[in-house]
Parts: C-alpha cells; sequence; structure tokens
C-alpha cells in the first residue's frame, strides 16, 4: 500500500491558562499500517526536525486496554470506527490528501492541560468516592464459592470492559458523565459481591459526579455510540432505578462524596 | 449549618451544604431527571386524554357540547385539576431551565467539528420546543378557555341552551390562521413528545427488552399528532361545519 500525506488541524495550547487554537499541519509518508498514534509520532519527528515544538497527546498500552488515548477526530471521539480507541484506529481508513481535524475531549469538568491533552482526575474521584466492596479476609475462598450466573458474569464483565477514557463525556452534547459512572456501577451491582454497599455506592458516586461538573443526560445515547468498549445503555437505567431506591428509600446514614460516609 | 468543601475541575472550592435528603434528590442530576419524566409522563397523559375528548367532535354538536359541559359543570375537579397541570408545567419548565444551564456551563467550549450521530434533532432541541409548546398553551388558553382571540365565537348557546364548544371549534378552525397557529403548536408538541415518550422509561431505570416504548417514542408522539389535527383539519375541509359532520 501506498504512504499517505495528510493535511491535520490540530488543536495547540500552551497550558491550561493560555488560550489555544487550531493549527493546520501537513504530515508526509504515512503508512497505512500505521496507528493513528504512530501517525501523530511520525507528524512529531517532522515537527521536531524543523525545530517545532511536538504535539502533546496522551498515550500508554496503545493496544486498547489502558484508557489513556483520547482525541476528537474529525467529530467523532476515538474516530468513530465502532468499539475502537484511538491508539487501535489505523490509517488504512483514511485516504491520501485527506484533511482531518483533531481536538482534545471538551467539558468543563475535564480542563486542557496541553495541546490534546485533558486532566481526567474528576474519574478518580468518582472512582474513590465509591469505596470498596466488603469481602472477608484469610484464606483464598474456595473457587464457586458464591454462585454467579452466567448471565451475571457476563453482564459484569460488559461493564467492566470500560477503560474510563472519557469518549462518553467527549460525545456527550451535555458534557455528562453517566455512561461511565454507570458503568463502574454496574460492574459491581451485577455481582452478588457488590450487594452490600450497592445503595450506599451509587449515592455517593452520583454525588461526586455532580460535583464535578459534568452535565446532565438527556437520553441522546450519543456517549454509547462514541464508547470504544461497546458499554451498553442500560448501565444507565440501572443507575436511574438503583439511585431512586437510595435516595428515596434506602436507610442509608448521610452520605459524603468522598465515600466515606 | 455544616458545610463541606469540594474541589472542583479547576480547583474552584466551592461549599455545599447538608440539605435534607428529599432536597438533594431533587437537586441531584438524576433526581432531576426523575423529575422531569414523572411530570413528564402526567402532562403526556393529559394530552392523551385530552385528545381523546377532542375527537368527540366527529360525534356532532350534541355529543361534543354534553362533554363540554360535563367537563364545565365539574367544578370541583376542574379546577383541582387545571391546578396540579400548572403545577407540573411549571416544574417541567424550571427543573429543565436548570438542567440547560448546567449542561451548558459543563460543555463551556464547543468543537471545531462535532458529528452527533444517534441523536435526534428532537432531543437536542428539547429547550427549544419545549418553551414554544409552552407558548402555544398560552394562547391555547388565551383562545379557548378565556376566549381573548376570537370573542364573536365565544359566548353562543346551543339548542339546549349550553355553552356552545362545537360552534366555536368550527368557527375557529374555519379560520386558517388559527389552523397555521394550532398546526406549528401540534408539530412543535409532536417532535417535544417524540423524546419525552422515548426518554421516560431509561430515566426511571424502568426500560426493559420486552417493552420497547422507547423505539416506538416518535410512533406515539406522530399518532398524538394525528388525533389533535384530525378534527381542526375536517374542520377546514368541510367535513365537520356548523350544521353538521359529514
Ligand atoms: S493508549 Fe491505552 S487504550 Fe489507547
Amino acid at each position: 500500500m501506498s504512504d499517505l500525506n495528510l493535511t491535520l488541524h490540530v488543536w495547540r495550547q500552551r497550558n491550561a491558562k493560555s488560550p489555544g487554537k487550531m493549527v493546520t499541519y501537513k504530515v508526509t509518508g504515512v503508512s497505512t499500517h500505521a496507528s493513528f498514534l504512530e501517525m501523530l509520532d511520525i507528524l512529531n519527528e517532522q515537527l521536531t526536525a524543523k525545530g517545532e515544538e511536538p504535539i502533546a497527546f496522551d498515550h500508554d498500552c496503545r493496544e486498547g486496554i489502558c484508557g489513556m488515548c483520547s482525541l476528537m477526530i474529525n467529530g467523532r471521539p476515538h474516530g468513530g470506527q465502532r468499539a475502537t480507541t484511538t491508539c487501535q484506529l489505523h490509517m488504512r481508513h483514511f485516504k491520501n490528501g485527506d484533511e482531518i481535524w483533531i481536538e482534545p475531549w471538551r467539558a468543563e469538568a475535564f480542563p486542557v492541560i496541553k495541546d490534546l491533552c485533558v486532566d481526567r482526575t474528576p474519574f478518580d474521584r468518582v472512582i474513590a468516592a465509591g469505596g470498596f466492596i466488603t469481602a472477608n479476609c484469610g484464606s483464598a475462598p474456595d473457587a464457586n464459592d458464591i454462585l454467579i450466573p452466567k448471565e451475571s458474569a457476563d453482564d459484569s464483565m460488559d461493564a467492566a470492559a470500560c477503560i474510563a477514557c472519557g469518549a462518553c463525556v467527549a460525545a456527550c452534547p451535555n458534557g455528562s458523565a453517566m455512561l461511565f459512572v454507570a458503568a463502574k456501577l454496574a460492574h459491581l451491582h451485577r455481582l452478588p459481591q457488590g450487594q452490600p454497599e450497592r445503595m450506599h455506592r451509587t449515592q455517593a458516586m452520583v454525588t461526586a459526579m455532580d460535583a464535578a461538573g459534568f452535565g446532565n443526560c438527556s437520553n441522546h445515547y450519543e456517549c454509547e455510540a462514541a464508547c470504544p468498549k461497546d458499554i451498553k445503555r442500560d448501565v444507565m437505567a440501572l443507575m436511574n432505578r438503583d439511585y431512586a431506591k437510595a435516595a428515596l428509600a434506602s436507610r442509608d446514614r448521610e452520605t459524603k462524596s468522598d465515600g466515606s460516609g | 449549618m455544616f458545610a463541606r468543601d469540594h474541589a472542583t475541575a479547576r480547583g474552584i472550592r466551592v461549599t455545599e451544604f447538608h440539605m435534607t435528603w428529599l432536597v438533594r434528590y431533587a437537586r441531584s442530576s438524576i433526581g432531576a431527571k426523575h423529575i422531569m419524566a414523572v411530570t413528564g409522563l402526567l402532562l403526556f397523559l393529559f394530552a392523551v386524554v385530552h385528545m381523546i375528548g377532542h375527537l368527540q367532535m366527529f360525534g356532532g354538536r350534541d355529543m361534543y357540547n354534553t362533554y363540554a359541559h360535563f367537563l364545565q359543570s365539574l367544578w370541583e375537579v376542574k379546577w383541582p385539576v387545571r391546578a396540579g397541570l400548572l403545577v407540573l408545567l411549571i416544574v417541567h419548565i424550571i427543573v429543565a431551565l436548570g438542567l440547560v444551564a448546567k449542561n451548558r456551563a459543563a460543555r463551556p467550549e464547543r468543537y471545531a467539528k462535532f458529528k452527533p450521530v444517534v441523536s435526534s434533532a428532537a432531543g437536542r432541541t428539547m429547550a427549544f420546543t419545549g418553551l414554544a409548546v409552552f407558548a402555544f398553551i398560552a394562547f391555547h388558553i388565551i383562545h379557548f378557555t378565556v376566549g381573548w382571540v376570537q370573542p364573536e365565537a365565544f359566548h353562543t348557546l346551543d339548542a339546549e341552551k349550553r355553552w356552545d364548544a362545537y360552534s366555536m371549534f368550527v368557527i375557529g378552525f374555519q379560520n386558517p390562521a388559527i389552523y397555521g397557529v394550532y398546526f406549528a403548536g401540534m408539530v412543535l408538541l409532536a417532535l417535544h413528545l417524540g423524546h419525552g415518550a422515548a426518554s421516560w422509561l431509561q430515566s426511571l431505570g424502568l426500560r426493559h427488552p420486552k417493552y420497547p416504548v422507547d423505539r416506538l417514542g416518535p410512533l406515539i408522539a406522530f399518532g398524538l399528532f394525528v388525533g389533535y389535527m384530525a378534527p381542526p383539519t375536517a374542520v377546514l375541509v368541510g367535513l365537520i361545519r356548523m350544521n353538521g359532520v359529514g
């Protein structure tokens, strides 16, 4: 396959304080075997050779499991290939001469740190608010000590596939984090081990989500379409239902957003 | 009062006061969602009943006036229902405006390129269609309940000395301008309810694969539109006339 020459429009921003803008670059000689991030590596090498500052972007595993890569590519999180992270997006999906727009996730809760890197710490705060599950210490339990129906295990695993990349927030017209929070809740609440703290955890994580400045879900489901791990809207229905139970019917004492309540 | 500090994403410290559990619930993101779903559902049910009432125009003057008279004479029911609807409407609008403000604040910077892929235009314009429907409801009340728009048609009585709602309806919709206003109002209502009817089960967490009400949302809204516009259209084309139906 022949190499690609592309025109990129990339968001450049020196730091969190300074204003940013879209800057146009030409990148040449990109192999169609390259991943999207490798394409940016090639561009950065070309920029460095010219003495320009390379573009900052997040990445780590480059195999679709860590959730570090992000990027709004042509108006779609992770480029819009179904169930694909940016690091797993390959340049064979692009044509020679294409123009590509690359922007950071945009949300009040995810401020830009530099160029295409945003601060996703609010996700960590939501996770911390979830607290811990109750498990007996001591000797290792026997396998299958707790019986879990295959369907529950599968459903929980589907929710646990969330890599917390933030594509749901980026795609949501309201900057809502509900798919993420709901996936984390469903991951535990579809298993017996998650039950003792279920009501408390739901309230604590939703409170932390609200405090972080995310928007509200309007049932557009752009998050579901954008999710590189194919998390389904069902997890949000579960969270919505549990939240009503927790807030209106549980005897839980006051819940603090740090999860210590 | 006991206050607690939070650090927000940008390091701004905000103080949150402990509220009672109900206020906290109502002010939470999901609590607001539930309020929108429940008030929206009740208003939607009213819209269905209201539409069925008007379909009685096809039954002729006597049937329609009997129905109107029945409603008007039930004042012990009429006023509480009116008050209840008003409260529902006000709560629905106030909570919605709060959500719009929060959602705008949550996405202050727009994308240079943004491609919505699955969300509907109706869903993304709920605030606009909602406010437009509210304006339409105000017009509708001034028109048919207060009687200021076409006062000449408002005070007639029928042969049995009942308030002649049938004539008022016919005179009203023989006027193409009035018909146009209602047509536009119903289009907006259908767009609004299309997303609403698709959303409420998910919002309350009651969506179930065996009952695909969410996918039927647009169809339900279209049915409501047809039901509402059938009698006025019949008037406009001369199927329902001052001297009878057919
Ligand atoms: S870099 Fe780890 S998921 Fe993309």
